[in-house]
């Protein structure tokens, strides 16, 4: 199962909980089932940049989650 | 991991294809667009820094002859809120009230209304006969004050975001961006020795030397054209549609060349406006702003207090680090806590951390993004701490951080483990640099800093067009504004094959090439570059597909080499290749026009790192700053054009000089910025700077097809600390804040004596 690290913004919507096991097989898969799990949760994230495996993605979508996959949720930077 | 390729045109350092357009005065910058029958806007601007507007009375000057326009913010639909793209961009509500006041004033040169006139001395007379009422409110500007529960509010609907708890009163703190890791208490107790400090950088600008301008015309239909210097004119057109109120599709924007944005011209301030005159006078309407105006009214970035905390172990093994770092956002929220927060540790694997970056509201200009925003104030505070506690160990201080350097597979501070980075490459380099360990001039002082930056990916398109010659037209919609147009015409030209002489780029405008982001963020070359790629390669499959009908075998049994459609080895030996010139004279036979194109969302963008060596020199009675010498080390991934790569290494160490020793901000206790102008604001020279050094590292950026990591934004975050760390080289104390101007050494001289 992909271990999800989550950010402190989004702790509300998960009471607390700052890391996660899921299994998906992409990024669309894992944010269903993070959403399903802490409902609310998917409108704060949309809004996150992503890393999968270490490799940043500003706006993922099928990016393939292995079963060991780390993911992590961080601001989106767009820089100047 | 540097991957080893031969590469024919990749590294090399041809002239750049604008370049004798601009030396000679022919290239358009923003300003130099002019149309028939074209008017003059001008805007007029607030006296109070923080007021309600009670009334504005613009009949006197629509009774001026030759005045055609005048507009105040009630002119403008009401914005919903929205985020708007770009850092520090902010809501889209924030940025229209940004570009028009509507009920109050937040800064001293805030607009409150705008005319056009058929002259700007006409213009500057319908300014002056607009009547503006204020109910001055109170003002407040230093950072701690704005933060007090009983500050003056800016906005009384802002609700800290970022809290555990929901705030549940309004105050000036827009957000709080946290980080952490472990156990502080135990990091800390784990410490052999502790350095606690707190700095303060001050609001700077950006100092691009073209002033914002753009002209704009709109027909009866509604559909505006605006000419414009910026960075990315899809982006600022989108924002100036949803100011407005207004299509994308009804607006084109045409980006002219810029006289420099580093990352102020990402957000509108006079292309709103521009259309809204232009449609209610009936003419073309330009408008460009004096230096003063750019100073009081655009985009500086954010001043900051630094607190910091860092632990270590006697053999310099880093156990615990804490900031406390407060940014000013100025009038509207959208300081870059985010990344300020995500840098600040980002180059060492510290097991206990904890970061607070807070938001903050005050009557100052909003503040818009500048080069690698927020790392620079953040990371000094880190990078300063790291030289005092290897002083106190007696450690060189590249030693104490290469000691705790991350490198690939290490958990960085802000989440995800690092892929390949080439930061220990960067320390390496630094330890062997002549400039290192050469002696250091008599009374003078050495500093070693290290940057870091992110880097970003994000949306491009891009065409490539084979002429009937064989040459070839690479579009794109990417603002040139470090030389990239030569960088796409040198990947474009390694792809296909194909001298780079025979290669011409035009960044097109909205109408004629595809979606791209801004030029921000030190994507271009990396993002723009890869649709360039991609887009060739969608050439070259055409060609082989031709090719190969030509020749009436399957497409499989031809390859691209050289240039050429060859046939595969081994099998039509007899068969002549046909190089792209040849394949592209047969064209209208073989399918019509050969063109490739390519949209993309570029993922993966490598992480950048540098390392800076200065040697200030210190004049003991007046506090004068001399740069002695200046080395720029830095990881480009791989360099496409090194030309262009150290000049963005030189550029970014010249404006982090600038801010380190002279630049900032100067308010009044009214929030009048006393220094408007680049008399006052002392930006360095030609002649305050010696020849910057640079050297280029080259670890491979796997996500990259040539290995580029983007190289804009990490050069102007080291200077910084480097010029503290140079000072308390040669001064025997830490001054902790900047810029190290003469008063400010003087004082902290006189203060030790």
């Amino acid at each position: 199962m992909a271990r999800v690290c989550f950010p402190e913004n989004v702790l509300p919507y998960t009471a607390g909980v700052r890391e996660a096991s899921v299994v998906a097989a992409n990024y669309r898969d894992l944010l269903a089932a993070l959403e399903s799990r802490y409902p609310g949760i998917r409108e704060k994230l949309d809004k996150a940049s992503v890393a999968i495996d270490g490799l940043i993605y500003q706006d993922a979508f099928l990016e393939p989650i292995g079963r060991d996959s780390e993911v992590h949720f961080l601001p989106r930077i767009e820089g100047g | 991991m540097a991957e080893a390729v031969d590469y024919k045109v990749v590294g090399s350092r041809p002239v750049r294809p604008d370049g004798a357009d601009k030396v000679t005065g022919r290239a358009q910058y923003g300003a130099d667009i002019n149309l028939p029958n074209m008017i003059f806007g001008r805007v007029l601007r607030s006296t109070v820094a923080h007021a309600r507007i009670k009334s504005i009375d613009t009949s006197a000057a629509r009774a001026i002859d030759g005045v055609y326009a005048v507009i105040t913010g009630a002119d403008f639909p009401q914005s919903e809120s929205g985020e708007i793209g770009g850092e520090g961009g902010g809501d889209v509500a924030d940025v229209a009230q940004n570009v028009m006041a509507r009920d109050k004033v937040y800064y001293h040169g805030h607009a409150v209304a705008a005319v056009a006139a058929k002259s700007q001395s006409i213009a500057e007379a319908a300014l002056a006969a607009i009547r503006v009422e204020y109910e001055k409110l109170p003002v407040v500007l230093d950072i701690l004050d704005a933060m007090k529960e009983d500050a003056p509010l800016l906005n009384a609907n802002n609700f800290t975001k970022g809290l555990p708890e929901k705030a549940t009163r309004p105050s000036n703190i827009a957000s709080v961006m946290t980080l952490a890791r472990g156990d502080l208490d135990e990091g800390f107790a784990a410490a052999d020795i502790i350095h606690e400090s707190e700095h303060r950088l001050p609001m700077a600008h950006q100092g691009y030397i073209e002033p914002h301008a753009c002209t704009a015309t709109i027909n009866e239909t509604g559909q505006a054209t605006v000419w414009l210097a910026t960075q990315g004119h899809f982006d600022t057109r989108a924002q100036a549609a949803k100011i407005l109120g207004r299509s994308i599709s009804d607006l084109r924007f045409i980006a002219t060349e810029i006289g420099g944005g580093f990352g102020g011209k990402t957000v509108v301030y006079l292309e709103p406006l521009a259309i809204l005159l232009a449609e209610k006078s009936g003419r073309p309407v330009k408008m460009v702003m004096t230096r003063e105006e750019v100073f009081r009214a655009t985009g500086p970035t954010s001043g900051s207090i630094a607190r910091i905390k860092v632990g270590a172990k006697k053999d310099g093994t880093i156990t615990a680090a804490k900031a406390w770092i407060a940014m000013e956002a100025g009038a509207f929220a959208g300081a870059p806590v985010g990344p300020a927060a995500m840098a600040i540790f980002a180059p060492y694997t510290i097991p206990n951390f904890k970061v607070e970056v807070f938001d903050v509201l005050n009557n100052k200009p909003k503040v818009a993004a500048y080069r690698a925003p927020g790392a620079p104030q953040s990371m000094h505070c880190m990078e300063v701490a790291l030289n005092e506690i290897a002083i106190r160990l007696g450690m060189d201080p590249i030693d104490l951080r290469m000691k705790n350097a991350a490198e690939e597979g290490t958990q960085a501070s802000y989440g995800p483990k690092f892929p390949v980075i080439g930061f220990k490459e960067c320390l390496q380099a630094a330890k062997a640099h002549p400039n290192w360990t050469k002696p250091i001039p008599a009374g003078a002082g050495r500093g070693f800093a290290v940057g870091f930056w992110f880097n970003v990916g994000m949306q491009s398109s891009a065409e490539v067009h084979i002429n009937d010659d064989g040459t070839v037209r690479v579009v794109e919609g990417s603002p040139d504004i470090g030389g990239s147009r030569a960088s796409m015409c040198i990947m474009a030209a390694e792809t296909l094959g194909v001298p780079y002489e025979r290669v011409r780029a035009l960044v097109g405008d909205t109408e004629s090439t595809g979606f791209c982001n801004v030029t921000g963020g030190s994507r271009t070359t990396f993002a723009t570059g890869m649709a360039v790629i991609r887009a060739c390669e969608d050439v070259i499959a055409q060609c082989k597909n031709r090719v190969a009908a030509t020749w009436g075998i399957d497409a499989d049994q031809v390859e691209w080499k050289d240039g050429k459609v060859v046939p595969r080895p081994g099998v039509n030996a007899d068969l002549k290749p046909l190089s792209l010139a040849e394949i592209a004279a047969k064209s209208a036979r073989t399918g019509g026009p050969i063109s490739g194109r390519a949209s993309l969302n570029a993922q993966g963008a490598g992480a950048s790192f540098a390392c800076n060596i200065v040697d200030l020199a210190f004049d003991r009675e007046t506090g004068k700053v001399d740069v002695l010498s200046f080395t720029a080390i830095q990881d480009a991934g791989k360099a496409i054009h090194p030309a262009y790569v150290e000049g963005q290494y030189q550029g970014g160490a010249s404006q982090g000089l600038g801010w380190a020793l002279n630049e900032e901000y100067l308010f009044n206790k009214d929030g009048i910025m006393e220094n408007a102008g680049f008399l006052d604001y002392r930006m360095p020279v030609a002649s305050d700077l010696p020849m910057i050094d640079t050297q280029i590292i080259e670890v491979f950026n796997p996500t990259h097809p040539f290995g580029v990591r983007g190289v804009g934004e990490t050069g102007i975050i080291a200077p910084l600390a480097a010029c503290s760390n140079a000072a308390r080289s040669a001064l025997g104390f830490i001054v902790p804040d900047l810029p190290l101007s003469p008063p400010r050494v003087l004082a902290a001289i006189e203060a030790q004596s």
